[in-house]
């Protein structure tokens, strides 16, 4: 089966290039998109109770969400295509970064901040050099969440003409052609994979000596 | 709207399989997970591996994993409930065995003390106290499970998941609206009333 699968690989390389780069630009493109919203959203939301307390709420329900669902709502809206797949993949990358970001601004303890404003420093310098990299860690919790998130909801993308990895996944289980199923659904599972473990260690590589246990 | 309201007992029959594949996944689950969670939560090497093994399996893209099952169980509903069981196994195992490690040392050292056996000081004691955190580990398996059953429609498995499926092969937006929107609220109310028992459980253990 899998020599198959290899043998049909083999056979569609353009195929499998273009489907290769559709999944990767819809994935770094959503994520993309979601830490720029997120993070800034989230550094601004945690310091304020009321604002905090909306978006974690908002961000809770949003995560409830089947991603299946949400890309489902966005085609009658938005018609079928990369951009309506783009826009759905980034609403679902969202509450992750969100919930993180705040969840690790909110994290870092008063006394250090107090500790640096007794230093003399800035509001800005407090937010760049201590209460940043004390929550980055988080923060790559969440982007890594996302990520997994936005690579497994981009072979979803397939119903809705995203293109993608999922394509040769949807059209093998049409035609019941098994190699062709594998041609999707082995390169995507590593992908998820890879991504797992590469933000696993930058998040790792990121988080401060000082906090490592 | 009105597809909505006109085929009512369609969107009733679509969302009474979604329960029931979602719960018969859920229960399985949870049956594995439990006595897992138990032995990972007093040896850490069994902790490592379980998690290392499900926190894999979690991994996997839903559509990519149903589909690498056909080879082996074919379409249908045994399909969707092992992947489902598979995708929830990681964080009800992380959550029984941190409810229990959880438990105070103290609490467990009284009812030792007051000559409980090893059975009697898991289901009197440490279960009870770690049941808030087991529920937010069910809390997030439910929420998952129902966000997979969606997509299982597409290998046969039946529920929301084929009026989305049926709505986008025959370009009719209400059906898609039903379905999705409907997948939605299920997966929030259940979300919601899971949470209000997790408070209820906190408040009443004191934990």
């Amino acid at each position: 089966m899998l020599v198959d699968a290899w043998h049909y690989l083999v056979a569609h390389p353009v195929q499998f290039g273009v489907a290769l780069g559709v999944h990767l630009a819809l994935s770094v493109a959503a994520l993309s998109i979601a830490a720029a919203i997120a993070i800034p959203t989230g550094i601004y939301a945690a310091h304020r109770r009321g604002i905090a307390f909306a978006a974690v709420n908002v961000a809770n329900i949003g995560r409830t969400l089947p991603s299946l669902a949400v890309l489902a709502l966005v085609l009658p809206l938005l018609g079928t295509g990369f951009a309506p797949s783009l826009f759905a993949l980034s609403l679902l990358a969202l509450p992750p970064i969100l919930l993180n970001t705040i969840a690790g601004m909110r994290g870092v303890d008063p006394d250090v901040v107090d500790a640096a404003r007794g230093m003399g420093m800035t509001a800005r310098g407090i937010l760049r050099r201590v209460e940043w990299p004390l929550a980055v860690p988080v923060i790559f919790a969440g982007l890594r969440t996302a990520a997994i998130q936005v690579i497994s909801g981009a072979v979803l993308a397939a119903f809705i003409g995203g293109g993608g990895l999922g394509d040769f996944i949807t059209a093998g289980i049409a035609m019941m052609a098994v190699p062709q199923m594998l041609v999707g659904a082995i390169p995507v599972t590593l992908l998820a994979l890879a991504a797992d473990f590469g933000f696993g260690a930058l998040q790792r590589r990121l988080t401060p000596r000082g906090l490592c246990a | 709207m009105n597809w909505f309201l006109r085929n009512a007992d369609q969107v009733a029959t679509a969302l009474g399989q979604h329960v029931v594949i979602a719960l018969t996944a859920l229960a399985i689950a949870f049956a594995i997970a439990l006595p897992v969670g138990i032995v990972a939560a007093r040896r850490e090497r069994v902790h490592t591996l379980a998690i290392a093994i499900a926190g894999f399996l979690y991994t996997i893209p839903t559509l990519a994993f149903l589909a690498l099952l056909i080879p082996l169980v074919g379409l249908g509903p045994a399909n969707a409930i092992i992947a489902m069981v598979a995708f929830s196994l990681v964080v009800l195992i992380r959550n029984v065995a941190t409810g229990i490690r959880g438990v105070s040392p103290d609490v467990v050292d009284a009812a030792r003390g007051m000559g409980m056996s090893a059975p009697q000081l898991l289901l009197r004691i440490e279960l009870p106290l770690a049941a808030p955190v087991i529920v937010a580990g069910l809390r997030v398996a439910a929420v998952t499970v129902i966000s997979v059953t969606v997509v299982a429609a597409y290998v046969n498995a039946g529920g929301l998941g084929t009026l989305i499926f049926n709505g986008i092969a025959t370009d009719h937006a209400p059906k898609i609206w039903s379905g999705a929107l409907t997948a939605c609220a299920l997966a929030i109310a259940v979300d919601a009333a899971l949470a209000l028992l997790e408070r209820r459980l906190v408040r009443t253990r004191g934990a």
